[in-house]
């Protein structure tokens, strides 16, 4: 097939194209910047506030950038479906709405992180440019239309998640986390290769719409399922999805919190469109085989991940099985293989990512000098030092158990309204009695934060007035899309 | 006048509740004023629902209809019949006395706490007046935030395990009648109750949406084995919370089982219902005993709950025993109006109880205030210092053990009167509730408030001020006007307790199913919603 290039086809990607502008900018924004301060020459305990005019020109740089892209991405967005790019990028309701939301998520991980890298001297471009270019990874994946295009999307992603969760380069701890994530997602990412390579070979093609209408003339056999089941690990592995879940504790222990901010959030939404474009655009006619694989993936997660958060003491690490047991859910209502299942999976995804990045957020604020908030008695009293981010933490917690009138609980709902209508009664059970475990954990955070006075030596909050406004509408979001859920539940579905 | 009643009732005290948190912990005085004056228009409200009742009809009435998930088919469906209005006003009666009860004692965050009872009293309104399941569910969850918060920020030295032990059990039955809801759903195709209410179902469906229903509202209302958690969370909670707990909270449950077990899985209901007699039977009688030996008021209280709520259990579950009698056939009517008493005397039950229970839980809250014991044992001679409150207790006390002339009685009454036309030994049965209830609340009585003076702290009581007064003057006089005279409660509810026992005691399985139905074949009544 010949290559065809319209330029007009570079309007479709002008979110993306902005992006990486912006990067590009940040990094040279930086070259330009104070040089003493690059961050092997900076002690954590030396504030760089003599760097600050110039620092705070690469923060400045990447809001300016996602909010454009974010105009741009509602400017290209709408209308008809359109392939671009010989059918390796696809523009639709689904791309414009993951788009949107990965923006959106970006946006307020970005603006929660600047205190916190301001106080240890860390405010320095690279960390923008990673992060940027991660939530580029992710445009491309929510865009993609062929296994090379999401395959590119995942690694560039992934590349500079591995990359960010190292990047304190004084802490030993990080850098073992970065080394067990860079080692599994590599693993994940050879396994996701072989099996896509597989696929290549049974159907000739590499592109979503002829590999699916190549299976549906075709009969199952070894090498499809094969080259499925590979498929499927790779996304278990991307997901966090028990039993390729080993990285998630550590990584979620060891990163830094603002790593943790960028990579426990908006990676889900991206980790949603991976799965839904190859499972549900490429192989729908391999559901029978993908849903058995999903739901022992999808009951281990929901089991593993909340018992285990149980015994944690460390809140990073419970938020990490915590996440393991959400992506059970995600996982539960794309297998139901319906069209109410894929838009609840894809509403539980965005809601997810955005009770996670407020969360992390509000995990920013408590750190102390030098030290991350990490035990659970960090939050002691937080009721007492303040009390509209307590409400606001409790709030996520709520809804992480999905207790109504939070959104946690609309996505809950949906999930299982999913399951039980393709009659797998069972199995909304088996979740149910798995999030009744579940509410436990998170209880016992806001257990923390009401119940208990503070503590002493609690240092004074971090965080601006910026940062409280972006908590508060991160955290009234999940309140008001628990209230009211038809709009962004409309616009999933309309993505199906 | 088309005033949307409802929407007001549960949206003013939430909005009240938020404006009283943003007036912050610096006005204290004022915050306690709007929160008063919050509750106070929210019952005046909901005494509108009262006077603007038809009680000749079973229909809903206020009705609010308005798209809200369209999605899902969820409405935000409001109405009210016979049954729910009653309890409303009970709730919005109520808060104003826990405002005013945490009024001077409350020093840790006071603003917070009357903007959680506020809140939750929409909350629970809500929760009454839903008829959309998804909005019901919504309601009937959150309502737990409030409490959680409540027990655990303002209660005593073990409250953080009483008040994780409450949610937990509370959210364990309840994710299973979310699951029972999703499924009627699926089977009719909307989410709206009364739409539920005339859905054929198959044995096994309604079986399981039965145990499912069950676990839900056993937990809530509490019937043993399922009851732990609750005289862990009367005893830790705060006098406010306690109070909202037992005359609100564990009546949802009751109310769950006449709005959803009752008329949506008739068959189920009466094949499972002997559970529930003999569970709310083992309630009265062994929960009896238990309250006997206690030591600590505010648990003597809690498990005298139990015994009284199993009376509600067994008044309403009746109607099955009694349709599956064979004169049921012949003699439709006197059996009926059997089953009618029964579910009547259990809601008369319910209010009242609502009420005195209450009132004990003040009661102890003014002991409790002063002396910061609930030990039966610290006390003694109360009498002697605080006449006016001995006045107060012995009153309730006796109204908690079913005096003619209190609402305790009526109730009561009402629900052995229809027992007997199901069985003698089951009402001998639940009638020895007359003696045990006698004998655990006198006997507490007995030892708090007569004798000589135990100690130097009893000795220098203070007796009621002018606020506990008219706490526990209104509410006495409440109990006195519905035990003297009890007819323009049971008239309300009766149109729609005559609607619920049609519904109950006709067989509702499918076609092919027909042949093995043990309730009579008729046709069901059906709803109409405007």
């Amino acid at each position: 097939m010949p290559m065809s290039f319209a330029a007009e086809q570079l309007l479709s990607i002008l979110p993306e194209i902005t992006i990486l502008i912006s990067a590009a900018l940040v990094l040279m924004a930086d070259l330009f910047s104070d040089q003493g301060a690059s961050p092997g020459s900076v002690s954590p305990n030396r504030p760089a506030q003599a760097a600050r005019p110039v620092r705070g020109l690469s923060h400045g740089l990447t809001l300016l950038g996602l909010v454009i892209a974010l105009g741009l991405t509602g400017f290209v967005g709408g209308g008809t479906p359109q392939i671009l790019f010989d059918g390796h990028l696809i523009q639709d309701a689904m791309t414009d709405l993951l788009r949107a939301a990965i923006l959106i998520i970006g946006i307020l991980a970005f603006v929660y992180v600047r205190p916190w890298l301001e106080e240890r001297g860390l405010l320095i471009g690279e960390f923008y440019a990673l992060g940027l270019l991660a939530l580029l990874g992710m445009l491309v994946m929510v865009s993609a239309n062929s296994f090379l295009a999401l395959y590119l999307g995942l690694e560039l992603q992934a590349l500079a998640l591995y990359a960010l969760v190292a990047f304190e380069r004084d802490s030993a701890r990080g850098a073992e986390a970065a080394m067990k994530y860079f080692v599994l997602g590599a693993l994940g990412s050879g396994l996701l290769l072989y099996g896509i390579s597989m696929l290549y070979g049974a159907t000739g093609s590499i592109t979503f719409g002829p590999v699916a209408a190549a299976l549906s003339a075709q009969e199952t056999n070894e090498v499809l399922v094969f080259g499925l089941a590979f498929v499927v690990i790779g996304i278990g592995f991307k997901f966090g999805a028990v039993p390729f879940h080993m990285w998630v504790p550590d990584v979620y222990e060891g990163a830094p919190t603002p790593a943790l901010l960028i990579l426990g959030s908006a990676p889900k939404i991206a980790a949603l469109a991976f799965a839904v474009r190859i499972l549900v655009e490429a192989l729908p006619s391999l559901h029978p085989d993908w849903q058995g694989m999903l739901l022992i993936l999808s009951v281990l997660s929901m089991g593993l991940g909340n018992l285990v958060a149980i015994a944690q003491s460390n809140i990073k690490r419970m938020l990490g099985y915590s996440t393991i047991s959400h992506v059970g859910f995600i996982l539960l209502g794309l297998l139901a293989g319906s069209r109410q299942g894929y838009a609840a999976a894809m509403f539980y995804a965005i809601v997810y990512a955005v009770m996670a990045a407020g969360a992390f957020g509000i995990l920013l604020i408590l750190s102390r000098q030098g030290l991350d908030a990490e035990r659970l008695e960090d939050l002691k009293g937080l009721n007492d030092r303040d009390a509209w981010y307590a409400a606001m933490m409790g709030l996520m917690m709520f809804s992480m158990a999905g207790v109504p009138p939070t959104v946690g609980f609309m996505a809950k709902l949906l999930v299982l309204e999913a399951v039980i209508r393709i009659d797998l009664v069972w199995l909304a059970v088996v979740a149910v009695f798995f999030s009744i475990i579940g509410a436990f954990y998170y209880l016992r955070v806001v257990k923390f934060i009401y119940f208990d006075p503070p503590a002493p030596d609690a240092p004074p909050l971090a965080g601006s007035a910026g940062v409280r406004a972006a908590i508060t509408l991160n955290a009234l979001a999940v309140l008001a899309l628990g209230i009211y859920p038809a709009a962004l539940l409309s616009l999933c579905q309309a993505a199906f | 006048m088309n005033l949307p009643l409802l929407t007001l009732c549960i949206w003013l005290p939430i909005i009240g509740g938020l404006v009283v948190l943003a007036n912050g912990e610096r006005e204290r005085n004022l915050g306690r004023w709007v929160a008063l004056a919050f509750a106070l228009v929210t019952f005046a409200i909901s005494l509108g629902l009262w006077i603007g009742f038809d009680p000749t009809t079973a229909e809903m009435q206020f009705v609010e209809r308005a798209s809200w998930i369209p999605n899902l088919k969820a409405e935000y469906f409001l109405g009210v019949d016979g049954i729910s209005m009653p309890l409303i006003v009970l709730t919005s009666f109520v808060t104003i006395f826990v405002v005013i009860a945490g009024w001077e004692i409350i020093d840790y965050k006071q603003t917070q706490y009357l903007a959680a009872f506020l809140i939750m009293e929409g909350l629970m309104i809500g929760v009454f007046s839903a008829l959309d399941a998804v909005l019901f569910y919504v309601f009937w969850e959150a309502m737990l935030i409030p409490m959680f918060i409540i027990i655990g920020v303002w209660g005593g030295p073990n409250r953080v395990y009483a008040t994780i032990k409450f949610f937990l059990y509370t959210f364990l039955g309840s994710v299973f009648m979310l699951i029972a809801l999703i499924y009627l759903y699926r089977e009719s195709g909307s989410f709206s109750i009364l739409d539920f209410h005339h859905l054929e179902l198959g044995m096994t469906a309604q079986v399981l949406i039965f145990i499912a229903f069950f676990l839900a509202f056993a937990v809530k209302v509490p019937m043993v084995p399922l009851h732990t958690w609750l005289p862990d969370a009367h005893v830790e909670a705060p006098t406010g919370g306690s109070v909202i707990l037992a005359a609100i909270m564990l009546k949802i449950g009751g109310y769950g089982f006449l709005r959803f077990s009752l008329p949506i899985t008739p068959d189920g209901s009466a094949e499972l219902a002997w559970i529930v007699i003999a569970l709310s039977l083992i309630a009265i009688i062994y929960i009896g005993l238990v309250a006997l030996v206690q030591d600590d008021m505010k648990k003597l209280i809690a498990y005298s709950s139990i015994a009284h709520m199993g009376f509600a259990t067994l008044g309403f579950f009746l109607v099955f025993a009694l349709a599956l009698q064979p004169s049921f056939a012949q003699a439709l009517q006197p059996s009926i109006s059997g089953s009618v008493l029964g579910i009547e005397g259990g809601m008369v039950q319910m209010i009242s109880h609502g009420f005195i229970s209450g009132a004990l839980f003040l009661c102890v809250g003014v002991l409790y205030d002063r002396i910061h014991s609930r030990q039966i044992a610290d006390y003694g001679g109360v009498v002697n210092t605080m006449p006016w409150f001995g006045a107060a207790m012995v009153f309730f006390a006796m109204a908690n053990a079913g005096l003619p002339g209190t609402s305790g009685f009526v109730g009561e009454f009402m629900v052995i009167l229809a027992t007997f036309k199901a069985s003698f030994w089951w009402a001998l049965l639940a009638a020895t509730t007359l003696i045990l209830a006698a004998a655990f609340t006198l006997w507490m009585v007995k030892r708090v408030i007569f004798g000589p003076v135990k100690n130097d702290q009893v000795a220098a009581l203070q007796d009621l001020d002018l606020r506990e007064r008219i706490n526990l003057g209104v509410l006495a006089a409440v109990v006195l006007l519905f035990g003297i005279w009890p007819a323009p409660l049971v008239e309300v509810m009766h149109p729609t307790v005559e609607r619920l026992v049609a519904q109950a005691s006709v067989c509702k399985l499918p076609e092919s199913e027909r042949f093995n139905c043990v309730l009579p074949k008729a046709n069901r009544v059906v709803s109409q919603v405007p």
